[in-house]
């Protein structure tokens, strides 16, 4: 099935990479600040938050300087709720292509995934920055972060799979989507550490994929902490799983779109 | 046998039902909750059959027309076969790479220049980024669109987008290519230019199946037509015979001959009647179907009560409008019949091209004696369906909106600077 799967979808590589070429085109075009927007919204999200959870709040951050601390998560999590958004949209926003062209459908969920890759791309330019401002320490432990990369853009992609094709039949998902997304940020560990959490929900936080991803990804940018190592099987576990859940369930419903949307 | 498309019992059924309601989750959710347990409640589904156990081959560089009308199963047969949507049973067998038209410029971003969205559009298609480039040239110049290649399509008229869309698609190197109606749109210029296009891809060697419902479309490009009724092939084979068939199918013409005998509405002192007339092919046999350019006899059939001296006989053309289109008599056309003995027989008229416009016209008859006394009148006896045809030899269509008649004709060009332009024959080559 997966060769068959891939034979299909081999000749058509290209248009994943179409798709998303024309997403990051299009999304800057007409705007002053152009690419800037990719920096300007985690930037902005983390002096509030800075001021709110680090000043006011004392939210710890485990040695780590406050700012620091939420931009490396707000990175992230800028970057998943862009992409999902983007990728659960995808199908519902290009009915008219599902209607008239053949190509595999998981295209479209995947463009704005990829695309989104050039903000975080972009945003990573002032992590750099801060680590500097701030005196991180630069260690071999960077080498780990494009592979925490690749597991949160199979996730996101999962997720995208699942809902894109959940929002071809029942377009709850379009107004569910941003609530969803608001809470997921309070159950993950962006604007505070996990171990703040009482040690018996800690479980309950782990299965969220995007616990341990976080929490590895601060884990190498400051090596100082102890890897997480158990957080990250289970977050790996979790994408796994979740994966392959979500794309059965897109491939199963996708004979269907194009009768449907 | 080998072949590049194999259907087999392709079947698809659209369920109403599911698609009007249950798009909600509250709703599927009530549902699970009214019936936990039960079945589907089939009141609610209300299906229909959009195609149901078609078959059929085609051979690798066969190109065939299917023609049906609207809502017949073309346009789901042709998303069935591009892998748009599934059928609900059957399987769908294509060797090769397929392309699929159903209409042009999809994908098209508004934002991106025309350059970018000819990689685009290009890319959904189905081609590689190499093949664009090895093309782009060629699609450029195909589109015309030169100078506005680095602007944003959103700035395109209408026509020119039509234009880039067509030329993407035509430069497409699959094997197979699969055209839904994309001659309906664009002026007429532009269709002359899909149509040679579309013709030089089948010479090429690639199958090519063709959705239309312009009949001379398909009579142009394709050896074999399909026609789709009702969700079923109702006719499979060659072209001519198919699109006769289908033509006569609509015109109800079928009956070709009638009987007049039994009209009360006549005029005429009854030395003669006529009994019936029949619409006859070159060959003497019964014609279903008449259609613009058509060579075609009309044999009238008579009684004459007693043996009759230097009769004439006549008839009336009328369009369904009332425009008397044409007379034709025998003494003016300068045939004399000097004698014709009692009883029955008849008269026959070979008109050689009937180069009237497709439509709906009205036959009036008329026999008479030498002093132009009227024998029989008959006003408005019988309807001529004349259908549309090939006729200019172009694959275009023509209708009413032309006027009144098809003139054959042949164009030349003189430039008081130049050499003559040798006179085409636009009527064709089988004249």
């Amino acid at each position: 099935m997966l060769l068959r799967w891939w034979k299909n979808t081999w000749p058509y590589r290209e248009l994943f990479f179409f798709l998303a070429w024309r997403d990051v085109k299009i999304r800057y075009r007409q705007t002053v600040l152009g690419a800037a927007w990719a920096v300007l919204q985690p930037l902005v999200t983390m002096l509030i938050f800075t001021v709110l959870f680090g000043r006011m709040a004392k939210v710890p951050s485990e040695g780590i300087p406050y700012p620091l601390f939420s931009y490396s998560g707000l990175l992230l999590w800028t970057y998943f709720s862009v992409a999902l958004s983007g990728g659960a949209g995808a199908l519902v926003g290009s009915s008219e292509l599902i209607r008239k062209v053949y190509f595999p459908r998981e295209a479209l969920p995947a463009a704005p995934i990829l695309a989104a890759l050039v903000d975080l791309g972009v945003g990573m330019i002032l992590l750099v920055g801060l680590m500097l401002y701030y005196h991180a320490s630069f260690t071999w432990h960077l080498l780990f972060l494009p592979l925490l990369v690749l597991e949160l853009l199979l996730f996101v992609m999962a997720v995208s799979l699942a809902l894109a094709a959940v929002n071809v039949k029942y377009r709850d998902v379009k107004h569910a989507l941003p609530f969803v997304i608001q809470l997921w940020m309070f159950l993950s560990p962006v604007i505070y550490p996990t171990n703040m959490v009482p040690e018996r929900y800690r479980f309950l936080l782990a299965l969220n994929p995007l616990t341990g991803i976080i929490e590895t990804w601060r884990a190498c940018i400051f090596p100082g902490r102890n890897m997480p190592w158990s957080l990250l099987e289970v977050s790996i576990g979790m994408t796994v799983l979740i994966f392959f859940l979500g794309a059965s369930y897109f491939k199963s419903a996708e004979r269907a779109f194009a009768d449907v949307i | 046998m080998p072949h590049a498309i194999a259907a087999e019992h392709l079947t698809k059924q659209y369920t109403i039902g599911q698609m009007a309601h249950e798009t909600m989750i509250r709703d599927a959710l009530a549902k699970l909750v009214r019936r936990p347990f039960g079945r589907r409640n089939p009141k609610d589904d209300t299906t229909i059959l959009a195609l149901s156990d078609v078959s059929f081959a085609v051979e690798p560089g066969g190109v065939v027309g299917i023609i049906g009308r609207n809502g017949a199963g073309k346009s789901t047969l042709l998303k069935i076969l591009s892998r748009i949507t599934w059928p609900t049973s059957g399987t769908v067998d294509i060797r090769g790479r397929v392309a699929s038209l159903l209409e042009v410029g999809t994908g098209f971003h508004e934002e991106l220049t025309g350059r970018e969205n000819i990689y685009l559009n290009g890319s959904i298609l189905g081609m590689k980024k190499r093949e664009i480039d090895a093309r782009l040239d060629e699609i450029i110049d195909f589109a015309g669109i030169g100078r506005f290649l680095d602007t944003p399509i959103k700035r395109y008229s209408s026509g020119m987008r039509l234009r880039l869309g067509f030329a993407v698609a035509a430069h497409l190197q699959t094997e197979v290519l699969l055209v839904d109606e994309v001659l309906a749109v664009g002026d007429f210029e532009f269709q002359e230019k899909c149509l040679s296009k579309l013709e030089n891809l089948h010479q090429s060697g690639r199958t090519v199946l063709f959705i239309s419902h312009n009949v001379a479309a398909i009579e142009h490009l394709c050896p074999r037509t399909i026609w789709i009724d009702q969700g079923r092939v109702r006719q499979d084979g060659e072209t001519k015979n198919v699109i006769r068939d289908y033509l006569a199918h609509f015109s109800g013409s079928l009956r070709t001959g009638s009987n007049l005998a039994d009209i009360q509405e006549r005029k005429g002192t009854g030395e003669i009647r006529y009994t019936g007339i029949e619409f006859l092919d070159v060959a003497g046999h019964l014609k279903p179907v008449v259609r613009s350019g058509d060579e075609l006899t009309i044999r009238l059939r008579y009684n004459a009560a007693r043996s009759l001296h230097n009769a004439e006989f006549g008839m009336e053309l009328h369009t369904d409008k009332g425009t008397h289109v044409a007379s034709i008599c025998t003494s003016v056309s300068g045939w004399r019949v000097p004698y014709l003995s009692a009883g029955e027989g008849y008269v026959e008229v070979a008109l050689e091209g009937l180069n009237l416009m497709p439509g709906r016209y009205s036959i009036s008859l008329w026999a008479s004696g030498p002093t132009r006394k009227g024998w029989d009148v008959l006003p408005h006896c019988k309807t001529l369906d004349i259908e549309p045809s090939d006729f200019f030899n172009t694959g275009k269509g023509v209708d009413g909106g032309f006027g009144l008649v098809l003139l054959p004709c042949r164009w030349g060009l003189h430039v008081d600077s130049e050499p003559a332009v040798a006179m085409s024959d636009a009527q064709g080559a089988e004249k």
